[in-house]
């Protein structure tokens, strides 16, 4: 038990960390690529013409995945705030600011993407409704944990104030994915739940769950390539960076 | 306890005294979050009569009139139970069809009919191709013709 | 196969502006981030080799 903790907190030190990730990221970039071109293809090629929208609803396939990207990237982030909090681990906290501009940029898809299917479905770009503004407090929420980073000069305090602000943030997540169900919204329902069958055509909903995979290889990627550079930015006076045999050329 | 514990559990009370904090916000906003009235709410006197406020429902099969000159449109919104009617003049959405879910913003009149001066359309989270809903149509259809012979 | 020829493809039923709209967007954002990131890889080697050379100097 105890040499499986020493293990553990070994892979949560960052000299260690940094060569594994480097080996991660073009696995998962790869994955991304591939994933990215299938999912395309079947949004493009294979999806059929909806009933109602016409081909306006192939925004879907970025929308969906992109908004739920933008929620569960926020959990993980959280998680791995929380989690240098109560630890106090050097890595946690590095992981939690390597995330967070990528949940950013997914929740400003998300409403990019949104708005422009609003607008010729249903005759608006924007709408206050509780769905489209409880996003919104998301983006805001992210570029908020950002902004507290790089306001605090000392990067131990600002990675204990920015995880209290990203804790506090998830009490927003759930109340993105009911806020359709609790309130009378614009937005639509959910189309695809745990409770029931999905309310979609086959090869729609095959597009749009590739899709998703896409981006979240593509998140899990970017996170990784990320997290070497802060890695690199916060420890370049200890000696496993200076000894490191990598160089800018 | 030893300090780790310790934080862990300030941190796991902080989080649920934000937690109620939240819901109960969430719960005194519950009023103002409504983003639209059913008739049926309106019936009921639920809707503010001083301002402008939005009512949904869906587009009564067979209501929409449009004014031969201009681009007046009458149609009733209806949740099954109540229904009102509202008057609107500009373009509408693509998908506002009869039978489909609307949202219009507007005042309502004196004489019970919503003035409306933006109308969107509110559609429902199904996706299939066009084949497949006239299946479906169909045997909705015939499953009426079986229920009232 | 949804589409007859390539015009018929980029107007998208004539929602081209929004479909085209919300995919190059996306895509350019997911273009832009790794090519941001490999500019900030690059900045924090350089930094890091500064400090070997001043760690070496300082021994």
């Amino acid at each position: 038990m105890s040499n499986r903790l020493i293990n553990w907190f070994r892979y949560g030190s960052p000299q260690s960390f940094y060569p594994l990730a480097g080996r991660m990221v073009p696995w998962f970039a790869a994955a991304a690529a591939v994933t990215g071109a299938a999912g395309l293809w079947i949004a493009f090629f294979v999806a059929p013409t909806d009933a109602q929208q016409g081909e306006a609803y192939r925004i879907i396939f970025v929308h969906v995945p992109a908004s739920w990207l933008s929620m569960f990237l926020y959990i993980v982030m959280a998680c791995w705030a929380g989690l240098g909090l109560v630890l106090n681990t050097r890595l946690s906290a590095m992981m939690a600011h390597a995330i967070a501009p990528t949940g950013a940029m997914f929740a400003f898809l998300s409403l990019w993407s949104g708005a422009l299917w609003g607008r010729p479905t249903w005759g608006t770009y924007w709408v206050w409704d509780a769905r489209l503004t409880s996003e919104l407090v998301l983006f805001f929420l992210y570029l908020g944990y950002m902004a507290l980073n790089a306001a605090i000069d000392d990067p131990r305090r600002a990675d204990r104030a920015s995880a209290v602000l990203a804790l506090v943030g998830v009490v927003n997540v759930p109340v993105i994915y009911f806020s359709v169900k609790w309130w009378n919204t614009l937005h639509q329902g959910a189309s695809v739940s745990l409770t029931r069958a999905p309310s979609m055509a086959a090869t729609m909903l095959t597009g749009m769950l590739v899709m998703a995979i896409a981006f979240w290889m593509y998140s899990i990627a970017v996170a990784l390539m990320r997290v070497r550079s802060i890695m690199l930015e916060r420890e370049a006076h200890t000696d496993w960076a200076r000894e490191l045999k990598e160089s800018a050329a | 306890m030893k300090p780790r514990h310790k934080r862990l559990a300030l941190i796991g009370g902080g989080l649920a005294a934000l937690a109620v904090a939240a819901a109960l916000v969430l719960n005194a906003f519950q009023s103002n979050l409504v983003f639209f009235f059913s008739p049926s709410q309106i019936a009921a006197g639920e809707a503010p009569r001083d301002r402008a406020f939005r009512v949904g429902g869906l587009v009564q099969a067979g209501s929409v009139k449009r004014n031969p000159e201009g681009l007046t449109v009458n149609f009733v919104v209806t949740d099954t139970a109540k229904d009102i009617t509202v008057v609107y003049t500009g373009s509408l959405p693509d998908l506002f069809r009869e039978g489909k879910g609307v949202v219009a913003q507007g005042k309502l009149g004196a004489d019970g009919v919503f003035r409306a001066t933006e109308v969107l359309a509110k559609h429902d989270e199904n996706y299939m191709p066009p084949d497949a809903q006239h299946a479906l149509e169909q045997a909705q259809k015939a499953q009426k013709s079986l229920r009232t012979p | 196969m949804n589409w007859g020829s390539g015009a018929e493809f980029f107007s998208m039923g004539g929602y081209g502006f929004y479909v085209w709209g919300s995919f190059l967007v996306t895509a350019a954002c997911l273009a832009a981030e790794p090519l941001l990131l490999a500019a900030r890889r690059r900045r924090a080697l350089e930094r890091l080799q500064a400090e070997r050379q001043r760690h070496e100097a300082a021994a």
